[in-house]
Parts: C-alpha cells; sequence; structure tokens
C-alpha cells in the first residue's frame, strides 16, 4: 500500500521531470528538472531494496556528473533560434527511433500483458541474511571480476586520453614554484641595502632594443 | 474505506508519526545547539584576537545567536529584478534542507532503549557522502540565479573545490570502511571498541579507535572537512577581500540566514562524521568506572563539540588559501595520499591476518 503510493510518487514525478528536461526553455532549468528525475530514480532504487545502487545513483550522477553539466550550461550562451533549426531538421531521425522504441515496448506488452503490474513486489535479488552492498560485492568481484576490470581499464584509457588531448605545454608562460615559494624565507627573501644620500639603488631602466631602433 | 485507513495506519501511518515526532524533536534540539555553537565559534575567534566577542544580547552573550535570528527574519528580503526568481529563492532552502537531511542517519547514542538514530539504513555512510555533494548545487544554484558576476564567480569556485575535496573524502571514508566492514553508520562506531588499545592491553580504550591507526587519514579527513564546508581557510567561495561575499553579494534576509543555517548545520555534520569515523562516537575514552557511567550522548557530544572547537582555531588562526594553491593540495598531495593509504589498509588487512 505504502509502496504503491510511493512508486507512483516518485514514477509520476520522474516522467514529469523527464518531460520537463525536453520542454522548458532554459537550458539551466533543464539540468536542474535533470536532477529531480535522477531523484526520483533513486527513489525507485530504494523501493526495490536496491539501496546501494540507489546512493551510487545519487554520488556519482547528482553529485559529479549533474555539477559538470550545470557548470557547462551555465557558461554557454546558447543560441535557441539555432537549435530549433537543428530540431526541425532532425525530427524525422528523432520520430523513427522513438517510433521503432515505441513499437518495441508494445511487443513486449502484447507478449507479457500486462500481468507483471508495477507496484507488485520483485522477485528480491538479494539472498536473504546479507545486506544488498555485500550481495553485490560477492558477485562482482568473484563471477564478473574480469568484467569489472576490463571497464576500468577502459576509463582509464578514456580518462588518459581527454588529458593528452587537452594537454598542452606551453612555452613562455610564468609558472609558481610551490616548494621555491614555501622555502624562502628571511635569508633569501629579504636584501639590505645601503642607499647613498640623495642617491638610488634602483638601476635605471635599460633600453628596450625596439625603442632604440 | 474507514478499513483501508486502518490498514494504512497500522502498517505504515503509525510509524509516520513517530519518525515525524523523532525528526522534529532532532531538529529543534539541534538547532537550539547550534545557535549556542555559532556564539562558541565567534567567542573563540575573538578571544584568540584578545577581543571580547559578542557580549551585549543577554548574560555573556548567550542570547546574540537569537537576536541574530530575529534580527534577519523581520528585515526586508531583497530580490535582485535581474535574477532567475525561482532558482535565487530555491538556492538557500536545497541547501538547509540537504544539511539538515544528513542528519538523518547520524546515530548518537546506542543504549538498552536501541540506536539513537531516525533512519538505521544499511548504506549510512554512502548516504552521508551523497548529501554532503549535495550541498554544492545550493551555491552553484544561488551564484546563478543571481545573475551578477561576484556571485558567479564563487558559484565557479565553491563547484570546483567541493568536487575536489569530495574524492578525499570519498578515499578516507573507503579506508575507514575496510577497517569496519559495514556500511552502517553505527557499525562504525561499534567495530572502534576493538583495535590496537585493545591488542596492547587498554581494552575499549581511545586508542582502540580509527584515529590512531588511520591518523593521516583522520588528518586529511579533517583538512577536506573544513574545505567541504567552505571554513576557513578555504573559504573562498565568500573571500570577501576578492569576492565581497561570493555567492552571498545578492541575499539578505531569511534567503541569507538559510544559507548561514544551512551552513553551520553541514559543519556540526561534518564534526559528527569525524567523531564517528575516528573519535570512536558515543564510546568512553576509557573502559573505568566514572567514565563509562556517563551516558553516550554526553560524549558523543563533548567530542562533537571539541571538533568543532579544532575549527573554529583553524579559522582564527589560519590564513586564507591561494586558489592555485587550494587545488594542488586536493590533486596532487590528498588524492594520491589517500589513494596509496587505501593499498596499504587493504594490504594490511588482507595479510596482516585481520580478516577472518
Amino acid at each position: 500500500m505504502a509502496s504503491a503510493l510511493f512508486f507512483y510518487l516518485f514514477s509520476v514525478l520522474a516522467v514529469a521531470a523527464g518531460a520537463s528536461v525536453i520542454l522548458t526553455r532554459n537550458p539551466v532549468h533543464a539540468v536542474l528538472f535533470l536532477i529531480l528525475a535522477f531523484f526520483n530514480a533513486a527513489g525507485l532504487f530504494v523501493l526495490l531494496n536496491a539501496e546501494f545502487l540507489a546512493m551510487l545513483l545519487v554520488i556519482v550522477y547528482v553529485g559529479a556528473v549533474a555539477v559538470l553539466f550545470l557548470f557547462v550550461v551555465m557558461m554557454l550562451d546558447v543560441d535557441f533560434a539555432e537549435l530549433k533549426a537543428g530540431f526541425i531538421k532532425n525530427a524525422k531521425i528523432g520520430a523513427l527511433i522513438g517510433g521503432l522504441v515505441l513499437l518495441e515496448l508494445l511487443a513486449l506488452v502484447g507478449y507479457k500483458g500486462l500481468a507483471v503490474s508495477p507496484v507488485m513486489s520483485p522477485t528480491s535479488p538479494v539472498p536473504a541474511g546479507i545486506t544488498n552492498t555485500r550481495a553485490l560485492g560477492e558477485i562482482l568481484y568473484t563471477k564478473y571480476v574480469y568484467y569489472f576490470e576490463g571497464a576500468g581499464l577502459i576509463l582509464l584509457v578514456a580518462m588518459i586520453g581527454a588529458i593528452v588531448l587537452t594537454l598542452k605545454h606551453r612555452q613562455n608562460v610564468k609558472r609558481q614554484s610551490i616548494s621555491a615559494q614555501v622555502a624562502r624565507g628571511p635569508a633569501t627573501g629579504l636584501e639590505v641595502v645601503k642607499v647613498p644620500s640623495g642617491g638610488s639603488v634602483i638601476p635605471p631602466p635599460a633600453k628596450h632594443p625596439e625603442a632604440a631602433e | 474505506m474507514l478499513d483501508t485507513l486502518q490498514t494504512f495506519m497500522n502498517d505504515y501511518g503509525w510509524n509516520l508519526l513517530v519518525l515525524i515526532g523523532f525528526s522534529l524533536l532532532l531538529l529543534v534540539v539541534l538547532l537550539v545547539i547550534i545557535a549556542f555553537l555559532l556564539l562558541m565559534d565567534r567567542k573563540v575567534w575573538a578571544a584568540v584576537q584578545m577581543r571580547r566577542g559578542p557580549n551585549v544580547v543577554g548574560p555573556f552573550g548567550l542570547l546574540q545567536s537569537f537576536a541574530d535570528l530575529l534580527k534577519f527574519v523581520l528585515k526586508e528580503p531583497i530580490i535582485p529584478s535581474g535574477s532567475d526568481k525561482v532558482v535565487f529563492l530555491l538556492a538557500p532552502l536545497a541547501t538547509a534542507t540537504c544539511a539538515l537531511a544528513s542528519w538523518a542517519v547520524i546515530p548518537v547514542n546506542e543504549n538498552s532503549w536501541g540506536r539513537w538514530v531516525i533512519s538505521d539504513m544499511n548504506v549510512g555512510i554512502l548516504y552521508l557522502l551523497a548529501i554532503s555533494s549535495l550541498g554544492v548545487y545550493g551555491i552553484i544554484m544561488g551564484g546563478w540565479a543571481s545573475n551578477s558576476k561576484y556571485p558567479f564567480m564563487g558559484a565557479l569556485r565553491s563547484a570546483a573545490q567541493m568536487v575536489s575535496y569530495e574524492v578525499s573524502i570519498g578515499f578516507v571514508i573507503i579506508c575507514v570502511l575496510l577497517c569496519v566492514g559495514s556500511l552502517n553508520v553505527t557499525d562504525v562506531v561499534n567495530s572502534q571498541k576493538t583495535g590496537i588499545g585493545t591488542h596492547i592491553g587498554l581494552t575499549n580504550s581511545l586508542l582502540d579507535w580509527n584515529w590512531f591507526a588511520l591518523f593521516p587519514m583522520f588528518v586529511v579527513f579533517f583538512i577536506s572537512a573544513l574545505a567541504e564546508t567552505n571554513r576557513p581557510p578555504f573559504d573562498l567561495v565568500e573571500a570577501e577581500s576578492e569576492l565581497v561575499a561570493g555567492f552571498m553579494v545578492e541575499y539578505s534576509s531569511t534567503p541569507y540566514l538559510l544559507y548561514m543555517l544551512g551552513e553551520y548545520v553541514s559543519i556540526t555534520a561534518m564534526c559528527a562524521m569525524t567523531t564517528i569515523l575516528f573519535l570512536g562516537g558515543w564510546l568512553p575514552p576509557l573502559d573505568i568506572w566514572p567514565l563509562n557511567a556517563v551516558p553516550g550522548i554526553f560524549w558523543f557530544l563533548i567530542k562533537v563539540v571539541f571538533v568543532f572547537f579544532m575549527f573554529a582555531m583553524v579559522k582564527a588562526m589560519v590564513p586564507r588559501y591561494r586558489y592555485d594553491q587550494l587545488m594542488r593540495l586536493g590533486w596532487k598531495v590528498f588524492l594520491p595520499l589517500s589513494l596509496v593509504m587505501v593499498v596499504i589498509t587493504a594490504a594490511v588487512l588482507q595479510f596482516g591476518g585481520f580478516l577472518s
């Protein structure tokens, strides 16, 4: 009863937030709605007794990925007219893909029927007596350990690739050496000079080579 | 209809009412404690600078925080005409709500009545990590919605800062979890009853707590907690010499109050996390008569106030970091250090025979 109430609350909010992501005009609002959709998806995970996945969804997607989305979207100056032109150009392909997915869904419903109620408690994937996190860990690090390490390797390669693409060693840029700054003490940072009265210790400005021409 | 209502109430409703009651109790106690912690913060700061601090409202200035509260609530809220009004008002609410939500899984005691916590969930530590990573949204949203230069720069700084230090906090928590073997917050505290102290003969003492076994991680966590809550010396988000007041420039009255409240609630939550992860939560420092007769909640409070005192002392004594130094500390010092410590901790646990 209560879980049904929460299921409909979370799913209605998730669908409404998802629709708002593409309907709203302001891109920052769209990202905020996307975050709302993530939250509701996390709520649905909790209802499925998958609390570890729910927390990971919030940490990874809301805590890190969506922050970067928001970062980028805030700093971009989005041209809406151009976006709309692109929308009409790509509408046919979009409609084709959307129609295909809809057909697949309809076929699935036609084959299985609506007997599987969404509210019905799912067959619990967690063996009794151990927590959700432990169950995931026990299968991820034993049976699927090579897939897990493969995924980690692919992410590492992607990260190194992104760094290689963006890293530029620019010459002629003054950089700070933190160790030199920290090591600087009164002995090296301070100089006591005798100033002759009426004179100056500041050397006269060197003549610029271009000015001399 | 009445029948359905009755089954609903029996299955769910009474639990909900009890939960709401406990949550309200926690909120009221927490907010009153925070009012005095805020005063303590200012008093400690003043004492270091040889000033008196607030001493006018009430005896010794004890009512200063309440006077400030009234002042902020009664002032006129000014909303800039160029701002995005909904997001502008949503941002401080998000900050305060996220900060308060983290207290739902923080246990303050365990005795014959049970565990003193609103939600004793299996993944409590992950929940705390998730909620603390949400704190950045209030700041980004506020900075963007103000539609002004300084708030936006403050918000961008804070986003980069908080995302950076979350990484090292995550690795520190992994270190602790490797020693504990559970994601439940109460289990984290209970696992600290045995440890190094028990091996050398001081059973259930302060040497059993994680700060002793994982001392480098304790230091890293404390500094990262300062950065995560935008406390000095990492308060570049509101560096007044550079950004006026950072993301809070355009805020006034109650929305500003909500930001301040959210900041202090998340600071106390971080103090409580330090207490739970490293300082043994509500466990007494020595298992001898006068100390272990004191109720656990007092030990918990004393430890939280002690960590808060350290936060206040850091604020009073350490000058503000430069932005590139902050990023260097987070990515080039803390990240490798905590990563190496995760490997060392795992290796010691695996090959030292600590895993049964």
